[in-house]
């Protein structure tokens, strides 16, 4: 186990460094660069200043220097500075990390709590009025976009107590500090859960057509017992894996949601940042992506290991 | 003795009646004006800026030599009103502009204002300063301008090349702020530093933009808000929502389209809504350089072809304007008279006239009901450009050009119009001074950076000068309506339609105007005031 948890990790490195390299060359394709930009927005260009403004940026040298250049500033802590806020890279999107993390990790809450629950009861009620009302809400949380759901939230918001959750930085009560983060959680947390719903109710029926568990049920254990402990137990593994997927996915959500929500967050952030061709943040904010991905998915294949005995990775 | 009574109650309630209608409308201090932002501008440095997401937080922060009367809604020659100037004085030739400067003015870091900031300022603007402006989209206002000079402390002159009356509409601009010397164009940026009736607080990208009132501001008892505090809300659903629900007092100036004027007014009935024009055109790019369009019959049968009226009916329900280069009457100042108007192709009433006209010249240029001309009408990837292009491409179907919308990202449309790879092109024109010296020489003289279709006519060039020299308004005026004649029979820039767009605020905000002939100089707010 010990030596997987290693060759993973390693292979976790190699992954970043790849990923990087794909990233800040990518990004160099896109046409137009902050340069282009700003002069397209002021509507003239004068060569000698575009000039001028790509040798302040860094961005006229070659593109391996640049690469380096970023690399080693990564490696030493320095993320480099902003091309449109000239404030330093780290300043900008380290304040904004803990705003999407919060948001992040509510709608996986969300989406866990709601998900795991009722589809095991659509499960074991299969075929009952509630098993179609359930899986009616399923489909409509898959069918769903979360920027409609948002804008339908906020307008029913406004529409019934004449208020709207919008992002607010200092809530002064509790229920203002749940409405900035809960409800843009559910709207971004509502496809998660939905899918989280049906894959649990597709991997509990297989699970509830098994031996053991028509042995446990002639044992004369509990149906509680059975579901839960001996069926919920065995179907939960792919459940993890499409949570671990969705935790990498949720990036594109968030950033929808934090733009109907006005919630300033990365997500929102690197679409902006995209717009600017910002390269700094752009680079730094895509790496931090990827090592979240990179990460979810490690840790998803320990559980593997935790939930499932028989998985127990050997030489 | 009943009577006595009744008579002094009624002298009471009366005189009460009449104090409490003064004070209502007196204007009250205190109180943080909340409008929301419709996007995160680049930076804070209204020098270098090109958009009014700029110069409508900022404005604020700072003062210019002169300025349009806040509360008059045409800016003209006749609402220009001195700010850190005190007065103004033309030499006898009209080549020398003297101001008299206020004294006592302070930056908002307490050091003194004086004339070497004026010439500092515009030394930066003509390219002549050792520190430069990361852009300056506005150099060429100050071509004329052969040197700015300080006389002491408090006098500073202008020596032009040449008479060039308008170069006070150009001063009164928001976008011409006076920058302090001792702050350099970088921290500009990030930190303004002005001499305004407010002062920068801070500036979160995509989050806020916050000012606060300045306690040692020149005109004493001003400004009456503590603050103004502009949230960023990129998403336009979201922010009228917002506005509705009563977490704004304003929106951002001239966001509301005219569909969605309806929605605010009838779920918030007492917002005060008002619609202006923008002075932004929307108009057509034609690139004459390559076939098909260097054949000029082509270009005049698509100048023919249009139907104004229906674009504006179908994208503003009928409000919205039609007219040439220059903003047309009543709130343009320089726009032909209407009869005026009539007399260019194309624009005359009858449509199907035009066309039948229009596709007399496509038959002598060789196409027709069986061959059609095909061509791509590039356009930004933003809705105010691909709607028109939509209408556009609709329209040009009835002289047989089969259209094909090219829709380019910002970030390409400069460069791919700059290099000349686009046949048609869809393009908005915005006007930050309703002043025929900024539309004629950025937009069409020749070798002017905007003007993209790089447009050249020697003899309108004169013209351009000619009515830049004219003293007499009524002169000057005549001038510009032939050269905006010649300008669209030229088919240099044919304008489609002049913008209207809506502004709404909370009945509670008093002494705000939306200015109608241009969305750019309207922004210093010292005394607006809330009434709650």
């Amino acid at each position: 186990m010990f030596a997987y948890l290693v060759r993973r990790l390693l292979l976790m490195l190699v992954t970043l460094f790849g990923i990087s390299v794909v990233i800040f060359f990518l990004l160099r394709i896109v046409p137009g660069n902050i340069v282009d930009i700003l002069f397209a927005a002021a509507g003239y260009v004068d060569p000698a200043d575009k000039i001028d403004l790509e040798k302040q940026l860094g961005i006229d040298q070659p593109l391996v220097i640049q690469y380096l250049h970023w690399i080693s500033g990564l490696l030493h802590g320095d993320l480099g500075y902003s091309y449109v806020s000239e404030k330093p890279a780290l300043q900008e999107i380290l304040p904004r990390i803990p705003i999407t993390a919060r948001l992040a990790g509510l709608a996986l809450l969300f989406s866990a709590s709601i998900g795991i629950p009722l589809g095991v009861i659509s499960a074991v009620k299969q075929g009952t009025r509630l098993d179609y009302a359930l899986r009616v809400v399923s489909l409509s949380g898959l069918s769903l976009p979360s920027f409609w759901l948002g804008l339908l939230i906020l307008t029913a918001a406004v529409a019934m107590f004449g208020q709207i959750p919008i992002f607010n930085p200092n809530p002064a009560t509790w229920l203002e500090a749940f409405a900035t983060y809960a409800v843009p959680a559910a709207a971004v947390g509502f496809r998660s859960a939905a899918l989280t719903m049906r894959i649990t109710r597709s991997s509990m029926l297989e699970v509830l057509r098994q031996d053991y568990i028509r042995t446990a049920r002639a044992k004369g254990a509990s149906e509680t017992a059975v579901n839960y402990q001996h069926a919920l137990k065995n179907a939960i593994l792919p459940v993890i894996t499409v949570i671990g997927i969705e935790a990498a996915f949720l990036i594109g959500g968030l950033i929808v949601t934090e733009t109907v929500f006005n919630i300033p967050g990365v997500a929102r952030f690197l679409v902006e940042a995209i717009r600017w061709r910002d390269y700094p943040i752009v680079q730094n904010l895509v790496m931090l992506v990827a090592v979240v991905v990179v990460s979810a998915n490690f840790i998803v294949d320990m559980l593997y290991a935790v939930f499932d005995p028989r998985i127990r990775y050997t030489d | 003795m009943r009577s006595v009574w009744a008579l002094a109650a009624t002298a009471a309630l009366s005189l009460l009646a009449f104090s409490t209608a003064t004070f209502a409308g007196e204007p009250k201090q205190g109180g943080i004006l909340r409008v929301y932002h419709r996007d995160s501008p680049a930076n804070a440095s209204i020098l270098e800026g090109a958009t009014y997401s700029i110069n409508v937080p900022f404005m604020g922060v700072f003062n210019n030599l002169v300025i349009y009367d806040q509360h008059i809604a045409q800016n003209s020659p006749d609402t220009l009103r001195p700010e850190l100037a005190e007065s103004w004085s033309w030499s006898s030739d009209n080549k020398k502009l003297t101001f008299k400067l206020r004294q006592g003015v302070k930056w908002h870091d307490g050091k003194p204002f004086t004339s070497a900031d004026v010439k500092c300022t515009f030394d930066l603007l003509m390219g002549k300063a050792q520190q430069k402006l990361r852009q300056n989209p506005r150099k060429a206002w100050y071509n004329e301008v052969n040197d700015v000079t300080p006389n002491g402390d408090f006098e500073v002159s202008f020596d032009l090349k040449r008479p060039q009356p308008s170069l006070l509409a150009m001063l009164a601009s928001g976008y011409t702020p006076i920058y302090p010397c001792h702050v350099s164009p970088a921290d500009m940026r990030t930190h303004p530093i002005g001499t305004g009736p407010f002062k920068f607080v801070e500036f979160k990208a995509n989050e806020s933009i916050k000012l606060t009132r300045n306690p040692d501001y020149w005109r004493k008892g001003r400004p009456y808000l503590d603050g103004i505090e502009y949230t960023i809300i990129t998403n336009r659903s979201t922010a009228i929502l917002a506005f509705v629900a009563g977490k704004f007092d304003m929106t951002f100036p001239t966001h509301i389209t005219i569909p969605l004027l309806k929605d605010i007014k009838s779920q918030a009935p007492n917002a005060v809504c008002v619609v202006e024009p923008t002075n932004v055109s929307t108009n057509i790019i034609v690139n004459s350089a390559s076939p098909p369009f260097d054949n000029i019959d082509i270009r005049r049968a698509m100048a023919l072809a249009l139907d104004r009226k229906a674009f504006v009916d179908i994208l503003f329900e009928g409000k919205a304007d039609i007219g040439g280069t220059m903003l047309p009457p009543p709130q343009g100042i320089w726009g032909m008279p209407k009869d005026k108007l009539e007399t260019i192709p194309g624009y005359g009433p009858d449509v199907n006239a035009n066309r039948e006209e229009a596709k007399k010249l496509m038959q002598k240029a060789g196409y027709g009901p069986d061959k059609h001309l095909a061509v791509k009408v590039s356009t930004r990837n933003l809705a105010e450009y691909r709607d028109p292009a939509v209408i556009l491409i609709d329209q040009l179907k009835s002289i047989y050009i089969d259209g094909e919308l090219d829709v380019v990202e910002t970030a390409n449309w400069f460069p791919k119009v700059a290099r000349k790879d686009y046949m048609l092109g869809l393009n908005l024109t915005g006007n930050s001074v309703d002043d025929p010296d900024q539309s004629f020489y950025e937009n069409y003289s020749c070798g002017s950076e905007r003007n993209y279709t790089n447009y050249c006519n020697r003899e309108i060039e004169k013209l351009f000068d000619a009515q830049s020299q004219e003293i007499d308004t009524n002169k000057r005026k005549q001038l510009v309506w032939d050269i905006d004649k010649k300008l669209q029979e030229d088919v240099a820039r044919p304008i489609i339609f002049h913008a209207r767009a809506g502004t709404c605020w909370q009945p509670y905000v008093k002494g705000i105007t939306i200015m109608s002939n241009s969305s750019y100089n309207g922004f210093r707010y010292e005394d607006v005031w809330l009434d709650k």
